[in-house]
């Protein structure tokens, strides 16, 4: 061992610097200060916490078993499902493509239409689709027609973001050839950018699909079509055994979807 | 004397097209027809209450006069609200990144062994294949109304989500560093602290951020079945035809919403 | 005093990787290993600390066995055993000196680890051989913030805050360029006779290997094909080791495959 230990023995080591520790003080301190805050203020009775497993287990008790006598209603609410979803994601791209065009800044005409393009994304986005529900089943009562508008004006944001930052960042140069061709603006369009966002809009809009799936099961409960009428119905009537089945069912449909959008990826990509 | 060829002189039999983006003739006619007919079947069996969407357009305008200018008189419901909203954000997702760090490591095939993983990954799974409002249900029908169940749907998806990405930034480590510390005589949580934890660090508080995040704004959702928070108000308020209000809440989710992207994004763009 | 007697590593069920390998390594001597890539090299020496799980034979340490030790007294005899890797292996975004610190990690309780809480002694080791290869003032620096050379440094030191009995090195230098590699080389070389600490290394580099190390160890196919001084070590050792090998300096390592029973282990 080397022998000039004694000399260093007074060495002192810390993790972190004096600005560092204190920073990190700071943040555990409010972070702390926020979960009192928030455990104290909460409006919730804690003995039903403490019973809260019970209660679960309880719920959980009355599923069982499945029962499968209304299996025929599930099968065609499951269809409506799959449905509104397939329908509003095709309906969406007619809408979401323009949106984005305008919303990419290397294709957008103007600073107003860049403008307008990024709102319609940023109010689509923030509204989850089953407040977008609640309005159109408010509008046109309810059914699949407000599911499908529901899921639509949900996913122009999301298409049309993903497809946005898709056109931004394309490859300048073949633009540049194309206009050096002399084409106009459409031909550009069709030529310069179209081939190369192709493989991000097809993965983009069967994600969606994916998406829109698993969102059809809950418009339902805002009564805007799908499985999730049966679900509300079978929860206000106590019916937990068909809830029990309908859950089954939904897990089935998702997974199925899971399985057919990774097929149709390997299929396209 | 050599023949030249022009765009029009066709018999000399130079024809070029575009060719088809899909090549089998059968499979791409095919997948037009079957578009078409799925179409038909769709709308034709897909319940429209015509009668009803009709008087669509008339109402649409009175919701719409009725909702401007948005009302903000009630701001104590709406206080009420939010603070109940952020409250079931902020606890479900400590819960959740908490309970989703030992779930991720279980998840991880190459720190966990097989039945381990196993487990891991089914409660990864059960948590994810559910849409959080259907929890949200469940829990209302088991717990009662309340942010109580709220939490207990947004703890979930937390680990759904969290958890799963976890564990795939847990299976792609540099395994060098676990190696090291393996060499050293480091048991398996020494381990696990050294030489896993570190280099999964920021991508576990950026996926926190993002969660707290995407926590905000499924709790305005989960309200709408009864798990408390800013959703129910906006619920009670389209029930009581209070349109105003109604957009005043919704002006408000998109702003607070707008805010914590902004927020989270900072923060992971700091934790490099 | 390492001795290992006709160790056999086969991964699956593929020809072995090492074929019955015998080799006595005693007192402060410095060995290099050579060989072509695949030769089992890196194979040897991850079975020493056990990091590759030898398929049979005999590795005793200071008349302790290694082969079928479990659990604890694996751990306990891997904290004897330093190692130094080809990749330095530094936990990136912790500081230098909690790095350095790891090397104790076979020492400490879990809830030190876990709170840094290291006694003094052990910060006062790290502090001396910080400063003894150069590196103290970087102690507060993030691992990742610093060059090829000083992170290998980072690395021995390491490997010495265990005390080892043994030190390993996983060429060390293949990922440095010449100068370095040279410095870390000597380094080795120095801080085996100021702590007549035996030490086994495997290299590409056969002028460092002569220059720095006090016996060659040749390598073919798993079998040990030359063994002896750096003078010894000519022409013919070096045809009979690469001989019908293009371009030796590639190595892409050997297979390292991470198991979950492994990372248990």
């Amino acid at each position: 061992m080397v022998d000039h230990a004694e000399k260093l023995s007074d060495h002192v080591w810390s993790r972190y610097d004096r600005k560092e520790q204190w920073t990190r003080y700071g943040v555990y301190l409010v972070t702390l200060i926020a979960i009192v805050w928030a455990v104290r203020d909460i409006d919730i009775f804690w003995p039903w916490v403490w019973d809260a497993p019970n209660q679960i287990q309880n719920l959980g008790a009355r599923m069982w078993p499945p029962r499968f006598d209304t299996w025929n209603a599930i099968f065609h609410a499951m269809l409506e499902t799959v449905h509104i979803a397939t329908l509003s994601t095709l309906l969406t791209i007619f809408i979401a493509l323009p949106v984005s065009y305008i919303a990419a800044q290397n294709t957008t005409p103007n600073k107003a239409t860049l403008w307008l393009g990024r709102f319609i994304l940023v109010s689509s986005r923030s509204v989850n689709t089953i407040i977008w529900a609640l309005l159109f089943v408010a509008i046109f009562g309810p059914g699949v027609l407000a599911g499908i508008l529901a899921v639509m004006f949900r996913s122009v944001g999301f298409i049309g973001k993903l497809m946005g930052e898709a056109i931004e960042e394309i490859d300048r140069r073949p633009v540049e050839a194309m206009e050096a061709t002399g084409a106009s603006k459409m031909k550009i369009v069709l030529y310069a950018i179209v081939p190369q966002v192709m493989p991000a809009f097809f993965a983009i809009i069967i994600l969606r699909w994916d998406i829109n799936i698993r969102e059809s099961t809950v418009l339902g409960l805002v009564g805007a079509g799908g499985i999730g009428v049966l679900l509300q119905g079978s929860i206000d009537l106590f019916a937990w055994q068909s809830v029990a089945t309908i859950l089954l069912a939904i897990v089935a449909l998702v997974i199925l979807g899971e399985a057919v959008t990774s097929a149709l990826r390997k299929k396209v990509i | 004397m050599t023949p030249v060829r022009t765009a029009t002189d066709a018999s000399s039999g130079r024809v070029w097209k575009k060719p088809p983006f899909i090549a089998n003739p059968w499979v791409r006619y095919g997948l037009v027809a079957i578009t078409l007919v799925y179409l038909y079947w769709a709308f034709s069996t897909l319940p429209f209450n015509w009668e009803r969407i009709a008087e669509g357009l008339p109402r649409a305008l009175r919701i719409f006069g009725g909702a401007f200018p948005p009302s903000f008189e009630r701001a104590g419901l709406l206080w009420t609200g939010f603070k109940e909203s952020f409250q079931i954000a902020f606890l479900s997702t400590l819960l959740g990144v908490f309970l989703s760090v030992p779930i991720a490591v279980m998840a991880a095939r190459n720190v966990a062994p097989l039945p381990v993983y196993l487990l891991g990954r089914t409660i990864i799974i059960v948590s994810r294949s559910f849409h959080p409002v259907i929890v949200a249900i469940l829990f209302v029908a088991a717990v009662g109304f309340g942010p109580l169940a709220g939490i207990l749907t947004l703890t979930l998806y937390s680990i759904g989500f969290v958890a799963k990405l976890l564990a795939e930034e847990i299976e792609e480590i540099d395994w060098g560093q676990v190696e090291a510390m393996r060499s050293v005589g480091a048991g398996y949580l020494k381990m696990l602290v050294y030489g896993v934890f570190p280099q999964i660090m920021p991508r576990q508080i950026g996926l926190s951020m993002y969660q707290l995040d995407s926590n905000l704004r499924a709790s305005a959702v989960v309200g709408i079945v009864g798990a408390g928070g800013i959703g129910g108000t906006l619920m009670n308020a389209f029930g009581r035809y209070d349109y105003d209000f109604a957009l005043a809440i919704l002006l408000m989710i998109i702003g607070i919403i707008l805010v914590s992207e902004g927020i989270s994004g900072w923060v992971r763009k700091k934790v490099w | 005093m390492l001795e290992i007697t006709n160790l056999v590593k086969r991964y699956g069920r593929n020809d072995p990787v090492l074929k019955g390998l015998n080799l006595s390594v005693d007192g402060s001597s410095v060995v290099s290993i050579v060989g072509a890539s695949g030769a089992g090299k890196s194979t040897m020496l991850r079975c020493i600390n056990r990091l590759v799980e030898p398929t049979s034979g005999s590795i005793k340490l200071n008349g302790h066995e290694l082969v079928n030790l479990r659990g604890s007294e694996l751990r306990h005899s891997r904290r004897r055993i330093g190692m130094v890797f080809q990749g330095f292996n530094l936990i990136d975004r912790l500081t230098v000196m909690e790095n350095v610190l790891s090397g104790r990690l076979g020492y400490v309780s879990f809830f030190q680890a876990l709170t840094r809480r290291f006694p003094q002694t052990d910060i006062d080791r790290a502090f001396n051989l910080m400063e003894r290869v150069g590196i103290a003032h970087y102690a507060n620096k993030r691992a990742d913030q610093l060059s090829g050379g000083e992170r290998q440094r980072v690395a021995v030191v390491r490997a010495l805050m265990q005390e080892p009995e043994i030190l390993l090195a996983d060429e060390p230098t293949a990922s440095l360029d010449p100068k370095t590699s040279q410095q870390i080389m000597s380094l080795l070389q120095t801080l085996a006779s100021e702590m007549s600490l035996p030490v086994l290394i495997n290299i590409h580099n056969v002028t460092q290997a002569r220059m720095y190390t006090d016996r060659i160890v040749g390598m073919r196919h798993g079998q040990m094909i030359f063994d002896g001084a750096p003078k010894d070590f000519n022409q013919d050792a070096l045809d009979a080791i690469y001989g019908g090998i293009e371009s030796p300096e590639e190595d892409g390592g050997e297979p390292q495959h991470q198991t979950a029973q492994e990372a248990l282990a």
